[in-house]
């Protein structure tokens, strides 16, 4: 992903490989260089770099906390792809997707728009808008399920004064748990893709909005015409970044519903918790994983491809 | 995704900075002293009225917080009441000092800011440490390891949390601090992070130095160090705060109640207590207090390093 940003620094001496002297340098420079990436490195290695191979290679494999691991190949997945859980989670992490992409990147877009000026204070607008991204996600999953308390909740309060009588059940009801997870969550991310597409405004030059006032274009058709366009690498980093942590969705659905009622909200990173910490199936939850890194990364290398094509 | 980031240089949230864009109309700059008082006038009231939209605005969002704040200081039957009240009929001021004997509060927030403290010094010193690797010495090889660190960024954590909890329960770690420092404190993110500043500082310091005799120890400590103070910030404060926000780790790992942090402590008083209301609510007052302390204090570093990097720990 990110080989563009990797350029060649000078190390401490250029290496030319002929001279004795430089080959020696070389070898001093390759110590000099481990002796720096070496306390990070070791621990990376040892609690990122191996599990990250050994889920790869667990997905192949039948292990549990009571079996000792055997080659399976292609098992796990022929019993994840005849799972009920398997598609009902899949299905929850794809309707929440839906749901917090278009949402969250709509309201964060309008709310840059309108906290885009220069007013005294405007700082601290954006400041409380930003400030739910980085409250904990217990206190704010705990304030939300007590607004969304279906009897005598705020929210349905309020939805009785506005005239509506048959107020939905929220986190109690299987048709409305997921909606209200959505809604907490786009709430919770919204100032942070707000500050992206403010850093996005800030960087259409003023030239473009006056070309486009002297040709008589509305505001409206400046919107459309300027803004838009101009937005586009910012929407495409929004989009990427949304999406790929709509499908990692966790810790909001563990705390606000775990996965209820019923299997209502279950989404793929809880199936994984639940089928290889909880019941102790090493290597079918690693197939698990597997599928949800691979949502991951085609989402990924699929919009750079778009964005790619776009630039040419 | 990392170029991106790049372009998206971190906007100033004070509003200092000058601001182009939709917002200031062309007219504004042009002087035209005809009608100059008619049109600020004009201006005053319409910014009047985007003041008055901006606070509805915020006060909406702002919500859940108030009614948090408000509910801790009911008691616990007032907290759900139809209509809702807004301003509590009477301060509950008690319940910010019976929390602490209701459950052990002190204890959680001592837990948290353990871990915190921890995990946040081991990845400051040891990223900025592998990022001068890989950003300011050359040798063979480096290159490659940077994209094994990139490559595991791009992998959702979920994807290998059973491999790891395999392996602590091997090593025998689980239910103790040991388990979430092993596995938080080297984070790829904190590398990158600091390699992506480093990147930006030139090498014609680190060239002079060394000419003057510094070894590159001395150069790591004397000259970068201390140039990267920001970035340094930034990463501290988004390390501590994930550490602090961080509930899944604890849920994990924590089983035993006296290592239980704050968002642990938290989530099972909501599950044994439901009906405590207000006294959840202050609970999730305190969890909350040390994160605005914290942002409020580096506000500017913490936007910068999430919009740089693009992304949260």
């Amino acid at each position: 992903m990110t080989t563009e940003t990797i350029t060649q620094a000078p190390g401490p001496a250029r290496t030319t490989p002929h001279s004795r002297g430089n080959r020696k340098q070389a070898r001093r420079n390759t110590l000099i260089g481990w002796t720096f990436i070496l306390p990070n490195f070791l621990g990376f290695l040892a609690f990122t770099l191996i599990p990250v191979l050994a889920a790869f290679a667990l997905s192949f494999m039948e292990w549990t906390s009571f079996t000792a691991p055997k080659w399976v190949g292609l098992a796990n997945f022929q019993r994840m792809f005849a799972s009920d859980s398997f598609w009902v989670a899949l299905r929850n992490t794809v309707v929440y997707a839906l749901g917090h992409v278009p949402l969250t990147m709509a309201l964060a877009l309008v709310l840059a728009m309108l906290l885009n000026r220069k007013l005294k204070g405007i700082g601290f607008f954006r400041v409380a808008i930003f400030f739910p991204y980085i409250t904990s996600l217990v206190a704010v999953a705990v304030v939300w399920n007590m607004l969304f308390s279906p009897d005598s909740g705020p929210i349905n309060q309020f939805l009785h004064a506005v005239g509506i009588a048959e107020a939905p059940g929220w986190t109690s009801s299987s048709d409305w748990a997921l909606p209200a997870v959505i809604i907490t969550s786009v709430w919770r991310d919204m100032g942070y893709y707000m500050v992206l597409y403010l850093a996005g405004l800030q960087a259409i030059p003023a030239e473009l909005y006056e070309a486009a006032e002297v040709d008589g274009a509305s505001a409206w058709q400046r919107f459309w015409n300027v803004t838009i366009p101009s937005l586009r690498p910012t929407t495409f980093f929004v989009v990427v970044m949304l999406t790929v942590s709509s499908f990692k969705v966790f810790d909001l659905i563990v705390v606000m519903t775990n996965g209820g009622p019923g299997r209502s909200t279950t989404v793929l990173s809880q199936l994984i918790y639940q089928e290889g910490i909880g019941e102790g199936k090493f290597g079918y939850s690693s197939a698990i994983s597997l599928v949800l890194f691979l949502i991951v990364l085609t989402v990924t290398v699929l919009q750079f491809k778009i964005q790619q094509r776009r630039e040419r | 995704m990392t170029n991106m980031a790049e372009d998206l240089k971190a906007p100033d949230l004070t509003g200092g900075a000058p601001l182009r864009g939709g917002a200031i109309s062309p007219e504004d700059r042009r002087h035209n002293t005809h009608r100059r008082s008619t049109r600020e006038r004009k201006k005053r009231t319409t910014n009047v009225i985007i003041y008055g939209a901006l606070v509805v605005l915020v006060v909406a969002l702002m919500m859940p917080f108030i009614w948090m704040v408000s509910s801790s200081l009911k008691e616990n039957n007032q907290v759900l009441t139809v209509p809702i009240q807004w301003i509590p009929s009477e301060f509950v001021w008690s319940n910010y000092t019976d929390i602490w004997t209701r459950i052990p509060m002190m204890g959680y927030l001592q837990n948290s800011l353990y871990l915190a403290v921890i995990i946040t010094c081991l990845q400051v010193l040891t990223g900025s440490l592998a990022a001068y690797g890989f950003s300011k010495v050359r040798f063979p090889g480096r290159d490659v390891l940077f994209l094994c660190y990139i490559g595991t960024i791009a992998v959702p954590w979920q994807a290998y949390m059973v491999p790891q909890y395999i392996m602590m329960q091997q090593l025998g770690l689980t239910n103790s601090f040991n388990a979430l420092i092993l596995l938080q404190a080297f984070g790829a993110f904190g590398v990158f992070l600091m390699r992506q500043y480093y990147m930006t500082i030139p090498d014609e310091l680190c060239e002079a130095a060394r000419i003057d005799g510094l070894s590159e120890y001395g150069i790591w400590a004397r000259v970068i160090l201390p140039l990267s103070k920001p970035a340094l910030a930034s990463l501290a404060l988004l390390t501590f705060v994930n550490t602090w926000n961080d509930y899944m780790g604890p849920f994990i790992y924590l089983t035993s109640n006296r290592l239980w942090t704050v968002q642990l402590g938290l989530r099972s008083f909501v599950g044994q207590f439901d009906a405590e209301y207000a006294m959840i609510m202050t609970g999730s007052v305190i969890s909350v207090i040390p994160i605005l302390f914290i942002f409020l204090l580096g506000q500017r570093y913490f936007i910068q390093g999430i919009a740089t990097s693009g992304m949260k720990g």
